[in-house]
């Protein structure tokens, strides 16, 4: 294919996805608005109004970086891994390893369609959030950047769990199980100087503690770890999910027979 | 002229140890209407899969209009449409979103993908479906959606892997004469199907498959030439006794008035009708029994080629 037919084929996966999860918006983008309207009326008014201030800022202030952030990298990460998923399920994926669509194209197509879920519900999220606190920007382009390499990272994780699952069941343990806690400890609700030296140590190891915390700094401008290494952290995390993703499809693991 | 497609030595071992191909090769020139046959699980779809890379061969060699496809798959898989057995389309997509995604992964422009979709669309029967979610779609009409889908990017090679499955007889006649109007423009066709008569109706040459090996590659008139027997079945305008017996033949009394001779290689129909006059039966119509090719078929599967 030249590139004019490779820049079709992706538009048409990237306009496939964005389809799917508009066709199905009260499944894909209110959840999140819900959600996080929750979370902003327990967390920040409720219990924050009685914690006092985080690294400077109101609690509510605080956990708004954090809870924008979860819904980017469940919203990414979840859009890919049910797309990708049903597509194995109902066989349609044969529509496209037919077609002589590269493998590279093939994946940008999903991963851009859970990016752009992942920055659809963050605007929502925003929005939502503007209702209970102020908010500004500290740096623009940190914010674009860490979103933008987020979004993508865990998008290429939920394209690697729809290539392994067998079952609709084995696209949620993921989600439930690992996301979340992760998602939870890593520093959404609190600071990381609150915990004791050891539990500090170990958050170290949680990869959303660098994501939740570059976010923070591009909002806020404080951040529980040096900005440098978590975009570096993230960024060898990205390379290397892209580089298996590709050898999932190059190899046709789980999708050829 | 280059074949549409040359296969050499196509093996494939499955994962389990299952030999699916034992080393196949086959040809089909460019503008053939080919049936390939097959019992279920002989790897008509083993094929099928390999050629179009929804399965990865062990061994062997395939090319499509002369492109390897170890070589430039993307060029390989250009040439081909692809109409599987089962239903692989989202069934929550509308008809025509269904065919303009498919001609985007071609890299085909919305425009003449739009001109296209609505075209086949038309031309199958789904024109007032075209805004219909597939999963509302009855059996036949999504089978006339694979089929409006496979050619789409106009391919030049089309395979059919049981294309009338569930198809009634009015439509699968419709969609018959849709293949011999693609054929006739210069697509080659191959055709999978369990309905022999649907086989010998539109092919010209036919190849069997079991248990992985060709077992016969012919034209279709010379494998019917080699049948050592053909059966007619005569409508009478009277009736028939119950014993009925036409001497020289051997015959079958399906009712009342509906009578099957069998007619043996060399036999000529002037003697039927003379036996059949000597016999005090008369004759309104007459036709054969329409399963010629499934006797010889059964034949080459079980291993008693005639």
């Amino acid at each position: 294919m030249n590139w004019t037919e490779q820049y079709i084929a992706f538009v048409t996966i990237l306009r496939k996805e964005v389809r799917r999860y508009t066709r199905i918006w009260t499944q894909t983008l209110l959840p999140s608005a819900i959600t996080m309207s929750l979370y902003f009326v327990i967390f920040g008014t409720l219990v924050g109004s009685r914690i006092g201030e985080m690294g400077g800022f109101t609690y509510m202030q605080f956990v708004v970086p954090g809870l924008i952030m979860m819904a980017i990298v469940t919203n990414s990460y979840s859009n890919v891994v049910s797309s990708f998923f049903g597509s194995k399920f109902n066989n349609s994926i044969e529509e496209l390893l037919v077609s002589p669509t590269p493998n590279y194209i093939i994946l940008w197509g999903y991963i851009l369609g859970g990016v752009t879920r992942g920055l659809m519900v963050a605007v929502i999220v925003t929005i939502v959030a503007l209702f209970f606190t102020e908010l500004s920007i500290y740096s623009f382009p940190v914010v674009v950047a860490i979103v933008t390499m987020t979004s993508i990272l865990f998008a290429l994780a939920g394209f690697i769990n729809a290539v392994f699952a067998n079952s609709f069941d084995d696209i949620s343990i993921v989600p439930t199980f690992v996301l979340t806690p992760l998602i939870y400890l890593g520093g959404v609700f609190y600071s990381l100087d609150l915990l004791p030296d050891f539990w500090r140590g170990v958050s170290q190891l949680n990869p959303l503690v660098y994501v939740v915390n570059a976010f923070r700094y591009g909002v806020l401008g404080v951040s529980d770890v040096s900005i440098e290494f978590a975009f570096g952290m993230i960024g060898v995390f990205t390379v290397i999910a892209y580089a298996y993703c590709m050898h999932l499809l190059n190899s046709g693991t789980r999708l050829r027979q | 002229m280059i074949p549409a497609l040359e296969i050499e030595n196509l093996s494939k071992t499955y994962g389990s140890g299952f030999n699916a191909l034992k080393g196949i090769s086959l040809s089909v020139a460019q503008g053939d209407f080919f049936a390939l046959l097959g019992p279920n699980g002989a790897g008509k779809s083993t094929t099928i899969g390999i050629i179009c890379s929804l399965v990865a061969k062990s061994s062997g060699s395939v090319r499509v209009h002369g492109v390897d496809i170890d070589v430039d798959f993307a060029l390989a898989k250009k040439y081909i449409g692809i109409v599987p057995q089962e239903f692989n389309f989202n069934v929550f997509e509308k008809a025509r979103d269904i065919l303009l995604t498919q001609a985007g992964y071609y890299g085909i422009p919305r425009a003449l993908a739009e001109e296209r979709a609505d075209y086949y669309l038309k031309k199958l029967g789904l024109w007032e479906k075209r805004d219909v979610v597939s999963r509302m779609l009855s059996g036949g009409m999504k089978r006339r959606l694979m089929i409006a889908r496979a050619l789409i990017h106009e391919p030049k090679l089309l395979i059919l892997d049981e294309p009338t499955a569930g198809v009634d007889i009015e439509m699968r006649r419709a969609m018959w004469e849709f293949l011999q109007e693609i054929n006739s423009g210069g697509t080659t066709i191959i055709l999978t199907t369990h309905y022999l008569e649907e086989a010998e109706a539109l092919c010209r040459n036919i190849a069997i498959i079991n248990h992985g090996e060709i077992v016969e590659n012919t034209s279709m008139k010379t494998l019917l030439r080699r049948l050592q027997r053909e059966v007619f079945i005569f409508d009478c305008g009277h009736e028939l006794p119950e014993n009925v017996v036409v001497e020289g033949f051997l015959v079958r009394r399906v009712d009342a008035h509906t009578l099957e001779v069998e007619v043996q290689k060399g036999q000529q129909l002037n003697e039927v009708f003379q036996a059949l006059s000597a016999s005090g039966i008369g004759v309104q119509s007459m036709r054969n029994r329409a399963n010629r090719l499934e006797e010889m078929f059964v034949n080459l599967v079980e291993g008693n080629a005639a």
